[in-house]
């Protein structure tokens, strides 16, 4: 376990920033959103939730893939693939980190996403315990520990001084190049981390979603949760924004459109809701023509298809932030809870 | 407040009882005080989940547009700022009045959850309004906070208390009117330089996400099918790879509803990004204001808006001499 005194994390931050681009949780504009380090930015961990998670930075909300120029009686194709340089994200929470293993099934897997692939493959993740969990946190719900978060380092806040304890070779070459400015933890200080650490889960203790059940979600019953009369009630107030899928950290879905630039296109793709009305727009029209069966697309694909194709692994980490954002304040935990999800006390 | 919730619920379960109405549009109670849902309740036993107190902040009109087209009367409640959405809605043969029952619901102002947990009230579990107070409790204590600093913007610029359009009214605490200068934002913009009105709004409008939540929750976005849902109108509802039309997106939508816009302040409460989007509503209805005479969208539902009348002693504005241009 290493060590650096609070007041010198601008030092830290520069020393990574040197050799690579640093993506940090950073107050632009009143709101805390990920951005890339420079002297001067106004780093903030202490908000616990960015707008936007932390997928942004290996799935950005808009992408370019091709670029098509018209030159005379020609047109030129340029692939606007390229290979990702080192980067580094770092305050990366539990919750968010976990939703990178969501989506590497998703852009990992046959075919491969090779935009994806190659920021998975060039970027450190530097995750953040949770000091102050929040009302809208359920992250343990599935399995994921916000005291002891996973990434390539793990990093820690308690009494003056962030702990730092790299994890995989990644993880291991970053902090080499950081030497000079890590300390060795002590024992004192390994005691103050683990009080710190319990104290964050005595606190998950007390949310108010601390007994939500995810036993009755999964592959099973799949029909009978799909014809459920429920969904008519719960989407009743919905007004099929997309801001519950565009601040989610496992909402994967994107479009590939044409942007006109006059002389030529841009292809790109950008992300998608299945609470918009042409999402899966095909020739014959949009197969699920009611905003019912839109939301009901989104949460069945969560607790249900996802999970069926993957191992029984929900594709929600809990992170709640569409919790806070939803502007009629529905959500998956009102789904989940809708359905059985809460244990009995 | 809570003496207001009872009475609506009570009515509202003996109009039903009375066949009077068939359904009621009202909040439902959800994990938090803050999180509550609009809903449509159906029986006595639904509507043990009505609630109304500082947090039923969603503005119920838009709903109507829908719900009043249905078999059967729906009773709606609706606070003051609320019926002049509703009365736009009429005036734009939008909803159809008589299958609506309106109860004017009195209104203390609405808590902005996000304001509450800047002042400290992080892990919000629940909260306690006194009137003047609020009394926040969280995970990490409790916090207390004078009312009037949590407000929404949309009731810090509080049109006032008075419901535009009813059948009846619960007003059991009547409120004070107090003074609000709704235009003081959009002054400080307005004496901007034009470069930093542009880096103003360029640093606003670039966080958007494109959610479309704004236009989404809009009373007076009521088309069926918006231009940006439009796939053969060239725009998107979603993020382009030129930033100008996500900047664009949304003082496109200030000049369509400009003139319908009551100020209902929706746009900006459920804005992710907190970007002040009634900032530019609220410049349309200044200028409309100071060009036609006195506007106010929604106040009734008969008189013609300035921007579909026309009289021969309209002004011409001219922007570039207004700002001291040459020509």
């Amino acid at each position: 376990m290493l060590k650096i005194k609070k007041s010198d994390l601008n030092k830290l931050y520069a020393a990574i920033a040197e050799r690579q681009t640093l993506y940090i949780p950073c107050n632009v504009s009143g709101k805390v959103n990920y951005a890339v380090w420079g002297e001067g930015a106004d780093v903030d961990l202490s908000t616990l939730k960015t707008v936007r998670s932390a997928k942004e930075v290996f799935f950005p909300q808009c992408e370019d893939i091709v670029s098509f120029k018209k030159e005379g009686k020609n047109i030129s194709v340029k692939s606007d693939h390229k290979e990702s340089e080192d980067f580094v994200v770092f305050g990366v929470r539990a919750c968010d980190c976990r939703s990178f293993d969501i989506l590497d099934r998703v852009f990992l897997s046959d075919p491969v996403d090779t935009f994806y692939k190659t920021k998975r493959e060039h970027g450190t993740v530097i995750t953040l315990a949770c000091n102050r969990p929040e009302e809208s946190c359920f992250c343990f719900a599935f399995g994921i520990d916000n005291a002891e978060p996973e990434g390539d380092i793990a990093a820690y806040f308690a009494g003056d001084y962030l702990y730092w304890s790299p994890k995989t070779e990644k993880g291991l070459n970053l902090t080499k190049t950081l030497n000079s400015l890590l300390l060795t933890a002590t024992d004192k200080d390994n005691d103050a981390l683990e009080k710190e650490q319990n104290n964050i889960r005595q606190t998950n203790e007390r949310l108010p979603f601390y007994g939500l059940d995810l036993s009755v979600w999964g592959a099973d019953g799949l029909l009978e949760k799909f014809n459920s009369e429920k969904w008519k009630e719960l989407s009743e107030a919905c007004v099929g924004c997309g801001a519950c899928t565009f601040v989610c950290p496992t909402c994967q879905c994107y479009d590939v459109r044409d942007f006109d630039k006059g002389n030529g296109v841009q292809r790109y793709r950008c992300w998608d809701s299945c609470m918009y009305k042409d999402f899966t727009m095909m020739a014959h029209g949009t197969p699920r023509p009611t905003q019912m069966q839109r939301f009901r697309q989104r949460f069945m694909h969560k607790l249900v298809y996802y999970p069926s194709n993957n191992e029984g692994i929900f594709s929600c980490v809990g992170c709640g932030r569409c919790v806070e954002k939803c502007p009629i304040h529905m959500n998956i935990v009102k789904v989940i809870k809708a359905f059985g999800g809460e244990k009995n006390e | 407040m809570q003496k207001v919730a009872e009475i609506a619920q009570k009515r509202a379960i003996q109009l039903l009882n009375q066949g009077a109405v068939n359904r009621v549009l009202g909040w439902k109670k959800g994990e938090f005080p803050y999180d509550e849902t609009p809903a449509v309740f159906a029986s006595a036993d639904e509507l043990k989940d009505f609630v109304y107190d500082s947090f039923s902040s969603p503005n119920l009109s838009k709903y109507l547009i829908e719900e009043s087209r249905k078999e059967g009367k729906v009773l709606a409640f609706l606070k003051p700022c609320d019926t002049y959405s509703f009365n736009q809605l009429i005036k734009e043969h939008r909803v159809n009045r008589e299958n609506v029952y309106i109860i004017g619901i009195e209104c203390g102002g609405m808590i902005d959850v996000v304001t509450l947990k800047n002042r400290g009230a992080v892990g919000l579990t629940g909260a306690d309004d006194d009137g003047e107070n609020i009394t926040a409790h969280t995970l990490y204590g409790d916090v207390k906070v004078r009312k009037e600093e949590v407000l929404l913007e949309k009731c810090q610029a509080c049109k006032g208390k008075k419901h535009v359009i009813y059948d009846e009214l619960i007003i059991v605490n009547p409120q004070d009117e107090k003074p609000r200068d709704r235009f003081a934002g959009v002054e400080a913009i307005e004496a901007m330089t034009p470069q930093e009105r542009f880096d103003f709004w360029r640093a606003q409008l670039s966080k958007c996400i494109r959610c479309n939540a704004c236009r989404n929750i809009c009373p007076a976005c009521s088309c069926l099918q918006c231009v940006f849902d439009n796939p053969k109108s060239g725009v998107a509802s979603k993020a382009s790879p030129d930033t100008f039309e996500e900047q664009l997106y949304h003082i496109i939508r200030a000049f369509h509803v400009a003139g319908r816009c009551t100020d209902c302040g929706e746009c900006s409460r459920v804005c992710p990004q907190d970007i002040p989007l009634h900032l530019l509503n609220r410049k349309f209805i200044k200028d409309m204001s100071a060009f036609y005479g006195e506007y106010k969208a929604g106040e009734d539902s008969e008189t013609r808006p300035p921007l579909v009348d026309f009289s021969k002693d309209d002004v011409e504005p001219c922007i570039i001499s207004d700002k001291g241009g040459d020509r």
